[in-house]
């Protein structure tokens, strides 16, 4: 446990507060890259991933898109990149942004699909236009969900922004890095607990906006878990007893 | 093209340390989530609690745990078990949520009439619950394959061999065919084990593939790293 001392010792030296690649500059650093990245990554995959699960079309190709970008090594891909693009911060924005495509594509089109179809029927039915359908039935009501997909592209992204510390000098990564080389364990262990706290304290935010998205009227009807629901339909004659699943 | 054939031997043995390290993490997390997951769909009280801290560990990068691992397990940093460690509690976040699905997509129609022909609470969790969830708990597995696989390499920034010694050697020797060769092992490696995982998920679980709306729910809410 000393470690830990050593670690959080360090993180409230006041001479790792000031100065060039103080913990405030590399925190600043690690946040605008990454809301920069996702930014980019959303432009990107918000539209398509809308797209595909507006018309369902596409939908098996953009499954194996985002499936298969997340087998790709983290790792691997911002190596690679740092080669092509030599030093500096062009190699892990372009990685980065290829990272948090997959997770931003599948929430996009699992929000919109995840619309009950006789919703969007009915939409149809009163003579909303597409866009309309678009705009004010499928995307509150599937905002939850694409909210959830931004919230792990941003994870990811904060993740690997550390990560990328390795191929170029910016962000939270940095410290850990520095401590690698040098064998300072209470540097890198209180660079770790930055990153660790960063990440929580941002899924906090989208924890807390993902539950702010849920439209008033949805809100009201999630009294009852939809978990604990049958499985299937059935007739309606009361409450079945769903014994081992107390209400 | 070259440089992969006049380092084969380095390759193939990287992908063995590779499969060493993936392997038990993958098994473990498993083990583990499962019974884990049966809590969290059997009490309902203690789901939000569980999810919640399958949640929380998610949200934290691999590096960062990497590094802060060693002083509460005692390892080294360079050790492989604290990075199978790390990796475990990666695929626990996963596997956890998707097990409490899984439990919860056993119909309640099916579980009162395995207590009604006489099962015990036990014979019903191993002979009626666990393989009707096996179709759900499978397709969380094959997440934790391949994000275990693609996770593993980043241990090697931090001195633990794997395939991601490939793209760490290659970066600092400029020799891009060994990075590009550690992505393609890696993701060869992934794929290989996920078609394991299916192949044995087709014999163990002959009976049903799961319905297309249970799979949807499930890529869902795999999706979905929030707590719930």
């Amino acid at each position: 446990m000393n470690l830990f001392f050593d670690g959080i010792a360090w993180i409230l030296d006041p001479t790792n507060w000031t100065g060039p690649g103080s913990i405030p500059e590399r925190i600043g650093q690690h946040l605008v890259i990454s809301a920069v990245v996702l930014v980019i990554a959303s432009i990107i995959a918000l539209p398509v991933g809308g797209a595909v699960g507006h018309t369902g079309r596409g939908k098996d190709l953009s499954v194996m898109v985002s499936g298969g970008l997340r087998a790709l090594p983290t790792l691997g891909v911002l190596t690679l990149f740092a080669l092509w693009l030599g030093i500096g911060l062009q190699a892990p924005i372009i990685a980065l942004v290829i990272l948090a495509i997959p997770p931003l594509l599948a929430g996009a089109y699992a929000g919109l699909e995840s619309v009950d179809r006789r919703t969007i029927d009915a939409a149809r039915a009163m003579g909303m236009r597409e866009g309309q359908i678009v705009g004010r039935v499928e995307l509150p009501l599937g905002m939850p969900i694409v909210v959830g997909g931004i919230r792990s592209a941003t994870l990811q992204i904060i993740a690997t922004a550390t990560l990328a510390a390795y191929v170029a000098d910016f962000g939270l990564g940095r410290f850990i890095f520095a401590g690698l080389k040098t064998r300072d364990y209470a540097e890198m262990l209180g660079g770790s607990i930055l990153v660790i706290i960063l990440a929580l304290v941002v899924d906090g935010c989208f924890a807390i906006t993902q539950r702010l998205v849920v439209p008033a009227g949805v809100r009201a009807a999630m009294a009852t878990d939809l978990r604990s629901r049958p499985t299937r339909p059935r007739a309606a004659v009361g409450r079945p007893i769903t014994e081992g699943n107390p209400e | 093209m070259n440089w992969l054939w006049s380092n084969l031997d380095l390759v193939g043995e990287l992908m063995l340390v590779h499969l060493a390290l993936s392997v038990p993490a993958i098994i473990l997390s498993f083990v583990i989530s499962v019974p884990i997951g049966w809590l969290a769909h059997r009490y309902r009280w203690s789901r939000g609690v569980l999810l919640s801290l399958c949640g929380l560990l998610y949200a934290i990068p691999s590096l960062a745990l990497f590094v802060a691992l060693p002083p509460i397990t005692g390892l080294s940093l360079r050790s492989p078990l604290n990075l199978v460690i790390a990796l475990t509690l990666y695929g626990i976040a996963v596997i956890v949520r998707t097990s409490a699905d899984a439990f919860d997509s056993v119909e309640p129609d099916i579980r009162q009439s395995a207590t009604a022909v006489g099962y015990s609470a036990v014979g019903r969790f191993w002979g009626v619950e666990l393989p009707l969830a096996g179709p759900v708990l499978l397709s969380g597995v094959r997440v934790v394959i391949v994000s275990t696989v693609s996770l593993a390499t980043v241990g090697a920034v931090i001195g633990v061999p794997s395939l991601g010694s490939l793209f760490t050697d290659g970066f600092q020797r400029g020799i891009q065919a060994e990075i590009v060769t550690g992505i393609v092992a890696t993701i060869v490696l992934a794929l290989a084990l996920d078609w394991a995982s299916v192949l044995i998920g087709r014999l163990l679980l002959p009976w049903s593939r799961p319905s297309a709306s249970a799979r949807r729910l499930s890529v869902a809410r795999v999706e979905r790293v929030d707590a719930a």
